[in-house]
């Protein structure tokens, strides 16, 4: 029914001459609301109860701060992992364990915005190890354990502004990569007029480590460029390999009213990092050790345990002002342009330029080739920029208005995301034409194919993550959830098969083949390998130790009970600290407890697994607490009380079960 | 005669004897395996979580060290195969036949300690448990399938009792060939 009004309506707009002239010299054909017959769709995105998804999709959350999991075909969603925000329900970010993964350089940050996921590779292909997610906001990196699911690990990337160009790897996963979107004062903490742009602000290009058997990640060193927006980055593959591209937009160095101000040049630039060269000349002792003050935390390679926040002082700094080799290169590309996308051979580097009529690819052979001939226009603080016509394979006429990502099935056809037309073109890498195009629902940002990004995409479906939802649902009021539409992208044609709200805001995202990751996920912590400092390792170790002003519970859980579950001489300005172990060692029975006027979060304990969770009653009473989880049929019988008496009480510490 | 005594060492390594439990929440399965000389889950922690769930019905816990079986069991294998190879040295089928009598014996007092310990176990429960069914006991099948509450439980022979059979067998057929030779 919705659907014929909107084709009504369609018709009504390009039946009025000027808009149907605008519309088509800007985008060409319009595209299709294409979809297969809905029987034929329901059956390709059906998967019986009980039965698993052949995928499973990583979404990032954007303003949520998390990373949704989700099963595809059938876009059942299986998970949100607590990355960037806290999370309440679990006790992620309240938990003393996990507390210590929010600090950064400005202390606490209960928030964040979370852009782009990604699996880490090896030999350019996902291999389901870990997954990296970037924080915008306050730069961040983030890294997932895919066994369980966990935020593990984040990095805070110093003298950057908005790290947006990130979490891409590189095809052994060698280093995540970083980007300044929003140029700052190089210098720790430099106070200079907004004004003094073009000569104070610096952008900043993060080249992180990463530790091929613990996943940890160290700042390895970081290129100071000049003060563009760096937007988006992917790292090369294949022939490309030891390479990261980068796109920048506001070129301008505007520093107000940006719309309009860094709208202006034709062409901005991607800029190309050889990231062996550069690592190389650190090696060598090219770089320089500047001041920088930045969080690392991290749970130092234990199994659980409890997160540590590292104060890091120093970064080293490849500056190209001061470096004479040449390691990075601009590219010049219409027009601030958005993503950048390497095909999964590594020969074609796809700029979005958002605000450009035409798809610019360009060769890295021809790049190369450049280089060697030393075809520069012009030097910018050190960096040859590159000729456009030398590095230029072709350009995709039609492609569409406002084209801004671009991935690849592999088979010769590249997929670009069209933000202001609202639609997905698929066009050829060799004739460099449109071959089909599809309606997103609506405006599309990023677009994500499944096992895509890698040098051997699974090129079954698409997902097309778009920014506003419109009349697609049953109205939810004046903010809804963005949506995602898959497509089914294994034949010809593009076919449309579901349409589903997301949670957050996702950007990017990406999917792997489920068989890489799901045999090796856990079913519970290993209670002989829990290595937390509070954990009791059997049931009859409960205990409560009162030191100073600090009370600490040290509890058991077990179907269907505390242990211990009655405590008495808690006093009004004490601190407790409720260290909760699930004794349990069966898959999924997960204990959880909440006490009465607590202002702090409930845990949600996993089997096998230990949490804390810090109180400060202040006033006297019987509290009770309680199993939040619904362990087993006496759920509600698993509960308890604490009494607290007045700071000057002789009531006696005890504990007792079942006396 | 020897082969036939040979044949049951390979129950020091592994189990003669499963109990498969299924429940609706259990798609995984849960289940203990008996050994001669132990008690274990099917996985890691099965045994963990039988016990838990026996706490309900007010079932004793069930640990390897209450049963002084396991201790006797592999002395009893033990002196079979030394009595099996003796037999085979001195051609003797009297000791033969004494063997598979003895054999008789064993499985004999073996199902009637089996079904002492699962009446003990199913029907000596804590009178304070938090589920009570009247007139409800949970022995466990001493062989084939039978419910106790949500659970399906069933006992079976498993590979070391395959062993045990061959055994068994080969030495029966070849008293058999030896006394009808004579």
């Amino acid at each position: 029914m919705s659907k014929k009004k909107n084709n009504k309506l369609r018709g009504i707009l390009f039946g009025a001459g000027f808009v149907a002239l605008a519309a088509f010299l800007f985008t060409g054909c319009p595209s299709d609301q294409r979809m297969l017959q809905s029987g034929d769709a329901a059956q390709k995105v059906y998967v019986a109860p009980g039965d698993h998804d052949e995928f499973y999709g990583f979404f990032s959350g954007g303003y949520s701060g998390q990373l949704s999991v989700w099963g595809l075909p059938s876009a059942r969603m299986l998970k949100v992992i607590p990355v960037f925000s806290q999370d309440p329900e679990t006790g992620y970010g309240y938990s003393e364990e996990t507390k210590p993964l929010f600090n950064t350089s400005y202390g606490f940050i209960p928030w964040d915005d979370s852009h782009h996921p990604h699996i880490s590779q090896t030999e350019g292909d996902s291999d389901g190890r870990w997954i990296f997610i970037n924080a915008n906001n306050t730069p961040r990196i983030a890294r997932i354990d895919l066994t369980t699911f966990e935020t593990k690990e984040i990095l805070e990337l110093p003298n950057t502004g908005g790290n947006h160009a990130s979490s891409y790897v590189t095809s052994n996963t060698e280093y995540v990569i970083g980007a300044t979107r929003f140029s700052i004062p190089y210098e720790k903490d430099l106070d200079v007029p907004i004004n003094s742009y073009s000569d104070e602000f610096r952008g900043a290009l993060s080249f992180i480590q990463v530790d091929q058997e613990t996943g940890m990640m160290e700042m390895d060193f970081q290129i100071v460029v000049p003060p563009y927006n760096y937007d988006l980055g992917r790292a090369g593959k294949g022939v490309s390999g030891d390479w990261v591209f980068f796109t920048t937009y506001n070129t301008e160095e505007a520093h107000t009213m940006l719309e309009v101000n860094a709208s202006r040049n034709d062409k901005d630039f991607i800029a190309a990092v050889n990231w062996k060269k550069a690592a190389e000349l650190v090696r060598n002792g090219h770089g320089k050790t500047m001041d920088a003050e930045y969080y690392h935390n991290h749970y130092n390679g234990q199994n659980q345990g409890v997160a540590v926040s590292e104060v890091k002082n120093e970064v080293t700094v490849l500056d190209t002002r001061e470096v004479d080799e040449n390691f990075i290169y601009y590219l010049p590309t219409p027009k601030s342009p958005h993503g950048v996308d390497l095909d999964p051979t590594g020969e074609y580097i796809v700029g979005g330029g958002k605000l450009a009529t035409v798809i610019p690819v360009h060769s890295f052979s021809n790049m190369l080739e450049a280089i060697e001939n030393e075809e520069f226009d012009e030097f910018i603080d050190g960096i040859p920029v590159l000729n456009y016509d030398a590095t230029i394979a072709g350009e995709v006429e039609n492609p569409g208005l406002g084209p801004l990502h671009t991935e690849f099935d592999g088979k010769g056809y590249a997929y670009t995301s069209v933000y202001i037309s609202s639609e997905i073109v698929k066009w050829s890498l060799d004739t460099f034409e449109v071959v089909d195009r599809i309606d997103s629902y609506y405006s599309i940002g990023h677009l994500m194919i499944t096992g895509g990004d890698t040098v051997d995409p699974d090129a079954q479906y698409m997902v097309g993550l778009t920014k506003t939802a419109k009349d697609r649902y049953l109205p939810t009021g004046p903010k809804q959830n963005h949506p995602a539409q898959l497509y089914d992208i294994s034949g010809d044609k593009m076919e449309l098969l579901l349409d589903f709200p997301t949670i957050g805001e996702p950007h990017y995202a990406q999917a792997i083949r489920a068989d890489k990751i799901k045999d090796n996920v856990k079913q519970i912590y290993e209670m002989e390998e829990n290595d937390h400092p509070n954990a009791i390792t059997r049931i009859s170790d409960n205990r409560v130790e009162r030191n100073g002003r600090d009370v600490h519970i040290y509890m058991g859980a077990t179907r269907s009970h505390f242990r211990p579950d009655n405590i008495e001489g808690v006093k009004v300005g004490d601190t407790v600290y409720l260290h909760l172990t699930n004794m349990e060692q069966e898959w999924d029975v997960v204990h959880g407890i909440a006490i009465k006027g607590s202002t702090n979060s409930e845990i949600l304990v996993a089997p096998g697994q230990t949490k804390t969770i810090k109180w400060e009653p202040t006033r006297t009473g019987i509290y009770p607490f309680y199993c939040t989880a619904f362990c087993s049929a006496l759920h509600q019988e698993m509960q308890g009380y604490i009494r607290v008496s007045a700071p000057d009480s002789n009531v006696d510490l005890k504990w007792s079960t079942n006396e | 005669m020897a082969l036939a005594a040979l044949l049951l060492i390979p129950l020091y390594f592994m189990p003669f004897w499963t109990i498969d439990m299924n429940a609706p929440q259990y798609p995984e399965g849960i289940g203990m395996h008996i050994h001669i000389n132990d008690l274990t889950g099917h996985k890691k922690h099965d045994l963990k979580s039988i016990n838990q769930l026996n706490h309900y019905i007010g079932m004793k816990e069930i640990h390897k060290e209450d049963f002084k079986e396991f201790e006797i069991m592999p002395w009893v294998f033990g002196g079979m195969i030394v009595l099996g190879l003796a037999a085979a040295a001195t051609g003797s089928v009297k000791l033969a036949i004494t063997w598979l009598v003895l054999m008789v014996i064993i499985g004999v007092v073996g199902f009637i300690d089996f079904y002492m310990w699962g009446y003990d176990y199913g029907h000596n429960l804590n009178p304070n448990a938090a589920i009570k069914v009247p007139g409800m006991s949970y022995q466990p099948p001493l062989f084939g399938c039978k419910q106790l509450l949500n659970i399906n439980a069933c006992s079976w022979p498993t590979t070391g009792s395959i062993f045990i059979g061959l055994s068994f067998l080969m030495a029966g057929w070849v008293t058999w060939t030896e006394k009808f030779k004579k």
